[in-house]
């Protein structure tokens, strides 16, 4: 059951990138472009996003545990760190350079076009290269998280 | 050369939302598809079982969302994309080497940060949105930075 409720959130969740047009990242960087034909879209899907999920998490809050699991896993961490930054900016211009993010580039590798297979094995290296590079370059970070709780919680804001 | 398209943004944001609202609700989990992907690429997680199939499982769901709809007559997305190839690959090595550093991208900072109002997220995502608009107004334009 926990397993087919992630699946129909992915299903959800690719639904709603496909009919806002955030798949499309012609739609994404004329959002980006502000010196262009600005195109605000993105700002909307945003907002819509934004605020139904805060609705369901303010009912979540409500709630002792999760239907299908032991209990809410929320992001522990509140400070702003160089790799919080750093992180940002480099997928800051890796999105303004292609249009494309973590997400809609799974729902466009449907269409098996060869853009979106190169951007997302890239992207896969790339994170793949940072689970690497990060023990070293960040190495507080890592000694941590193998303490009584499963890592997750405390590193993934999302 | 692309219309606003403010109403299909919203209804489509609205499910965005949703799918990050049940996620939570049912699974106790953040639906953020940088730490979801990157917890499978990540040995010390990806070696439980249980762990790694529910994001199996979630990444099958964003992949399926197309294929479904190709079943009632929409195409299969395959954006237009005008950087070169060798571009593309650099944007992709950044973005998941950047969404990893930084602990999340759009999805995970920007939606599910701003719902629980995650200083940290919000920071990053105005980082992040910052970095991409003066790439664009670079690539575009050549101007900012």
């Amino acid at each position: 059951m926990p397993l087919f409720a992630s699946f129909v959130c992915g299903l959800i969740f690719g639904a709603g990138l496909l009919i806002s047009g955030m798949t499309d990242p012609q739609k994404v960087l004329g959002f980006l472009d502000l010196f262009g034909a600005w195109d605000a879209t993105l700002a909307f899907v945003m907002a819509g996003a934004v605020a139904v999920a805060a609705t369901g998490f303010a009912i979540a809050q409500r709630r002792a545990a999760p239907a299908f699991s032991a209990r809410f896993l929320w992001p522990d961490r509140n400070d702003i760190d160089a790799p919080l930054v750093g992180g940002a900016v480099l997928f800051g211009i890796g999105w303004g350079l292609a249009g494309i993010c973590p997400g809609p580039a799974l729902v466009n590798l449907a269409g098996l076009s060869l853009p979106i297979v190169v951007f997302v094995v890239a992207m896969l290296a790339g994170m793949i290269g940072q689970n690497l590079f990060g023990k070293n370059l960040w190495r507080r970070r890592t000694l941590a998280p193998r303490l009584e709780n499963p890592p997750l919680p405390s590193r993934a804001d999302g | 050369m692309h219309d606003f398209t403010p109403v299909s943004g919203l209804l489509g944001g609205a499910l965005i939302g949703l799918a990050a609202a049940l996620l939570m609700l049912l699974t106790g989990r953040i639906a953020g598809v940088t730490g979801i992907v990157g917890g499978l690429l990540q040995p010390d997680i990806a070696d439980r079982s249980a762990d790694r199939s529910w994001r199996i499982a979630f990444i099958a769901g964003l992949i399926a969302a197309p294929l479904i709809a190709a079943l009632f007559g929409a195409p299969l997305p395959r954006p237009a994309m005008h950087a070169s190839l060798v571009v593309i690959a650099i944007a992709g090595l950044l973005v998941g080497f950047g969404t990893r550093m930084g602990n999340g991208c759009t999805s995970g900072h920007g939606v599910c940060g701003f719902a629980r109002l995650s200083g940290r997220s919000i920071v990053a995502t105005f980082i992040f949105m910052t970095a991409a608009i003066v790439t664009v107004a670079i690539v575009r334009h050549g101007i900012g930075g």
